[in-house]
């Protein structure tokens, strides 16, 4: 199977398998929207989050490695000390825990000491938390600083990175839509929202963006000799850039996936809740929607950004083409990378229409290129006007002066 | 190559560096090779705190929230509890860690706010005892760290028969040297003002001569210091202790305090240092009061005493009545101690008491559940990480799980250092760090080699890939990983609770990978380059043709599509089309020049070297043939095209029968 991957992934980079992820983004931008539509709409019907003892306030006892783990027991004590009525819950085998309303400190000795009795383990067993209700909003207040100021900062070093704001608001627009699907993953499933699933929201911010910057980086290398060549699109070589990392981004994804699913199992079914099944929890769910947000909404964006800025090079391109393979006498698929194929194999564009002998063409560059080089301005004039003979000239010249 | 040798000396020292560093702390007996752990692994209490202002005191400001540490640092300490972590998190909070389960009264002392008050001398005198002791500590601190830890459970003897008053009298009294009230003159009348000595009365008197001093005030002492009363305080850094007026000015009614050179009348510095005061106003009227009242008196009795929090912690005498409300108080100060003063005194005009937030109490039993559990998850992400890296990459998958052993062993040690000079605790938080950051690590190294595969694809040789997909992989990199880094400083800063634990690790493992890549994972696949079994595309190399998925393209025309379809740079087309042309003109040897001759030499070369696999090569040498492999390998990309277009026309230009010759070779 690593087989097949690596020749989908050999076919991927030349373009001749592609998947149409930019020219279908009105697609994915309807699902995109309803993604964010429904994951808004669900706590509303639901009535809101599932919030952790951290955002309510309150006292939690677990009671850890008892063989018993009757949860009326735990009901029992706290009743008897309190008069309230707890809420106990085996949440692991041999984990009970006991959640109450906010106790003073002897009732919470007492608590302690009751269930020590009751699940007659020793009081080093028993572990008690108070959480004062202003807890989780103090952290979550944190938390929205932590966020405004992180995506500040990104978004400048985005754009400073790139030279364009462009991909910058691409990449940060993207983010709204993983941070909103991710609280709807949270709100329609009833995970418990706590100050560690909250960080984990933040981390996955940063994950999100970590991906991007590796499928944009390879956008911004693909788009860079753009407009020296009229063989493909604006669209098509984004198109191929998405194709082309699309390999590491499902490695990259099942990489990052594979730890955090230790964790979460781990988390879960061995300790109970707690720090590390919350963290990998939102971890879990942040990677996959970051992954995917990468390539169908946040890719798609830029192309949608910068699309009416290369609108004459597309039409150029498009209007050469075609012009192009009539000469040839082929018709070729182009696939969505803008490699053209015939009977189901890669072959290369014609050459481009009006086309010089070769050697007077070369003679020319270099002629040019010399004009380029000497310091005499009054070459230019001269020569110029035979230089913008053929088409695609000043393309080449450009390419000479960049490298 | 010699590059790579330097690169992966780099890591060497680095290795042992740090390894060497440990191995010295262990010896020293400083450090340890495991890391510290925090309270939620090893069983403890740990207790966010956040400041109680009433309306209108305004904010609590970074000194005043350092001083609160300092002062419950100092009260924790002194009810024996050791090893207690006291630290500022955020702007807001305080951060109590210690191991066990703290009573009711280290409850109480950490929320209780700390009083600071003016109040005038009335007796002052040395006790003995305590100096000697303290004499004794600061010898003993000189000492080795065993002794260090010795000295601790001396102080809390002292520290709990202090707490005791009546028993300590007994013993007092048993040894036969303390004072009586009979030994003391009676008042002679009821007292005047707060500097009266008339407030000293027999019992008064006894109490003070059989104080002993200690660093901690008790609870119930705390409580019954009344402000109308006289009182008996130390100043434990210096062992002196006094007997007390009732308060003249309240701390609260200190409106600012800061420090600097002292000036003379005429404005010329002094070259010492002094700490300004100034008063609100009601504190203005009441300390001119009070100065003028001690400034007409003599000896002790022209001292007043700063108390914070119990005790004296300086008690200067009156030069001249001070009437605007700004006083400067000078000494011997050094610049250390009038900084320190001076916030002490700013943290005497708001006083602020403490409100428990969150409160953790992790049994051991259970501290120790979620370490093994956190370390069991590392494991098995690990495996399954490396696991996915062999699966895909083959033998460069070991490459992978090598610098994952590497980083680990770098992360290991980065902590386990941290622990020993800043004292870091590794959390459960902070190993959920470690573990989530083995998939962004494993992350750089899948960028790498899908870019080397890329290089492979378009035709170059493995060094040359390993060279040119190194140059791309390494921005891609640093870029990502500067966001990684971002986050994890941002959540750092900003978080309170567990989750700095976890945003630590996540920029430590970034920092460490980013070094990894350049230092292991780059010379190591150049030096992997050069060996056989990688660069011919053997199987199981995870760089064979069937690996890199491009079997087909090999033969027929899709070697021709292969090199035409990629188009990273557009003046690769227009090049291998022409070159491919050339190739075969070479072949079709109708030229007999000295480079014809060249040019069969080299397509022999590279047939070879086909025929040997190395495909990559072949091609290279055939397209390119009057650059050494050597020099081929340092070009860059942008030259290597321009020399494969230079070479393709040259050719071109001698040969029209190129077409032919390709239709040849398609037949064949």
């Amino acid at each position: 199977m690593a087989a097949g991957f690596a020749k989908a992934g050999n076919q991927l980079y030349t373009g001749e398998r592609a998947y149409p992820f930019i020219q279908k983004s009105k697609l994915w931008f309807a699902l995109a929207g309803l993604i964010v539509l429904i994951s808004v709409a669900i706590p509303f019907f639901r009535g809101g989050f599932n919030l952790g003892i951290e955002f309510t306030g309150g006292s939690e006892f677990t009671v850890s490695q008892t063989e018993d783990t009757d949860i009326a027991i735990g009901e029992d004590v706290v009743s008897e000390v309190t008069g309230q009525e707890a809420t106990v819950t085996n949440v692991a085998p041999g984990t009970v825990r006991v959640q109450t309303e906010e106790l003073s400190d002897t009732e919470t000795l007492d608590v302690a000491e009751g269930l020590t009795e009751g699940y007659g383990v020793t009081a080093e067993q028993v572990s008690s938390t108070f959480i004062g209700p202003v807890w989780g909003e103090h952290v979550s207040d944190q938390m929205m600083l932590g966020l405004v100021i992180f995506i500040v900062l990104v978004a400048l070093y985005m754009a400073f990175y790139f030279r364009t704001w462009k991909m910058s608001l691409a990449a940060i627009a993207g983010l709204g839509f993983v941070v909103v699907t991710t609280v709807g993953v949270y709100a329609a499933t009833d995970f418990e929202v706590t100050p560690s699933a909250i960080i984990g929201f933040l981390t996955i911010l940063s994950y999100a963006l970590y991906d991007t910057m590796v499928v944009f980086d390879k956008i911004r290398e693909n788009l860079d000799p753009l407009e020296r060549q009229q063989d493909q699109t604006f669209t098509e070589r984004t198109n191929l850039a998405v194709n082309q990392t699309l390999v590491r981004s499902v490695n990259t994804s099942v990489v990052g996936i594979l730890p955090v699913g230790s964790i979460l199992f781990i988390g879960s079914w061995l300790l109970g809740a707690g720090t590390l099944r919350d963290i990998a929890l939102s971890l879990f769910v942040g990677i996959i929607v970051g992954t995917v947000a990468t390539i169908f909404v946040q890719a798609p964006l830029y192309a949608l950004i910068r699309r009416r800025d290369f609108a004459e090079h597309t039409e150029e391109v498009l209007a050469l083409r075609e012009e192009r393979f009539e000469l040839a006498g082929i018709t070729p698929v182009i696939t969505a990378s803008g490699t053209p194929l015939q009977d189901g194999r890669p072959v290369p564009f014609p050459p481009l229409p009006e086309p010089e002998p070769e050697e007077d063409e070369l003679e020319e560059e270099d002629q040019w290129q010399l004009v380029i080089q000497s310091s005499d301005p009054a070459a230019v004039p001269v020569e110029a006007p035979d230089a913008d003979d053929s088409g695609d000239d000043s393309g080449i010249g450009s390419s000479r002066e960049s490298s | 190559m010699a590059r790579a040798r330097i690169a992966l000396t780099g890591l060497l020292v680095l290795l042992f560096g740090m390894g060497g560093l440990l191995t010295y702390g262990v010896q020293q007996g400083q450090a340890q090779w495991a890391p510290l752990l925090a309270l939620d692994l090893e069983g403890g209490t740990q207790m966010v705190l956040s400041p109680q202002l009433d309306e209108g005191e305004g904010e609590v400001d970074d000194e005043q929230l350092e001083q609160a540490v300092e002062i419950i640092r100092q009260r924790v300490d002194g009810t024996g509890v050791s090893e207690a972590e006291i630290t500022t998190q955020g702007a807001q909070n305080i951060v109590v860690g210690m191991p066990g389960t703290p009573d009711e009264e280290t409850r109480e002392l950490i929320q209780a706010s700390a009083d600071m008050e003016f109040r005038p001398v009335l007796q002052i005198s040395q006790d003995e005892d305590y100096m000697e002791e303290l004499a004794a500590q600061d010898e003993e601190l000189e000492g080795t760290a065993d002794q260090d830890e010795q000295a601790a459970p001396e102080g809390e003897d002292a520290a709990a028969q202090d707490g005791e008053d009546a028993e300590q009298q007994e013993a007092a009294q048993e040894e036969g040297d303390s004072a009586q009230p009979e030994d003391f003159p009676e008042p002679e009348g009821e007292p005047q003002d707060n500097s009266d000595p008339n407030w000293v009365t027999q019992e008064l008197a006894a109490d003070f001569e059989n104080h002993t001093c200690s660093r901690e005030v008790s609870m119930e002492e705390r409580a019954a210091a009344d402000p109308a009363e006289p009182l008996i305080a130390c100043d434990p850094d210096s062992g002196m202790k006094y007997l007390l007026g009732p308060v003249d000015v309240p701390g609260t009614h200190i409106d600012d305090a800061d420090f600097g050179m002292e000036q003379t009348g005429q404005g010329i510095s002094t070259g010492g240092w002094a700490v300004n005061l100034s008063f609100d106003a009601e504190g203005r009227e009441e300390f001119a009061d009070s100065s003028t009242r001690l400034n007409a008196l003599e000896g002790e009795r022209n001292q007043f005493a700063i108390m914070l929090d119990g005790q004296v912690i300086s008690a200067p005498s009156m030069n001249a009545p001070i009437t605007d409300g700004n006083a400067q108080i000078t000494g011997n100060f050094t610049e250390e101690e009038a900084r320190n003063l001076s916030e002490q005194l700013r943290y005497g005009s708001l006083p602020i008491s403490f409100e428990i937030e969150s409160e953790e109490q992790i049994s051991a039993t259970l501290g120790e559940d979620q370490l093994r559990m956190g370390l069991l998850a590392g494991v098995i992400g690990l495996v399954l990480t490396a696991a996915y890296a062999l699966f895909q990459y083959r033998a460069l998958g070991l490459v992978t799980i090598t610098s994952l052993v590497v980083a680990g062993l770098l992360t290991w040690w980065a902590i386990a250092l941290l622990g020993w000079s800043e004292g870091y605790r590794l959390s459960l938080a902070g190993i959920a760090g470690l573990i989530v950051s083995i998939g962004l690590t494993a992350d750089s190294f899948i960028v790498y080699f899908e870019r080397v595969k890329d290089e492979l694809r378009e035709g170059r040789s493995l060094a040359g890939a390993v060279e040119s997909g190194w140059a791309r992989a390494r921005r891609t990199i640093l870029a990502s990983k500067a966001v990684n880094i971002i986050a994890a400083v941002v959540l750092y800063l900003v978080a309170v609770g567990n989750v700095r634990g976890f945003a630590f690790t996540l920029g430590l493992t970034a920092i460490i990978d980013v070094i990894l890549v350049f230092l292991f994972t780059h010379p190591l696949m150049q030096v992997l380059a050069r060996r056989k079994f990688f660069a011919a595309g053997k199987r199981f190399s995870g760089l064979s043709e069937k690996e890199l998925g491009v079997d087909v393209l090999y033969r027929g025309r899709g070697r021709f599509a292969r090199r035409d379809v990629v188009y990273s740079d557009p003046s690769a087309v227009g090049a291998a089309t022409s070159e491919e042309a050339g190739e075969e003109e070479s072949s079709a040897e109708d030229d007999v020049t000295d480079r014809a001759t060249a040019e069969e030499r080299s397509a022999e070369r590279a047939q070879e070297r086909r025929r040997r696999g190395e495909h990559a090569a072949a091609d290279r040498l055939e397209a390119v043939p009057d650059i050494s492999e050597e020099e081929w390998a340092k070009m860059t990309i942008a030259e290597r095209r321009r020399a494969r277009e230079q070479a393709a026309r040259k050719q071109a230009e001698a040969g029209p029968g190129a077409l032919e010759a390709d239709e040849e070779e398609e037949a064949r």
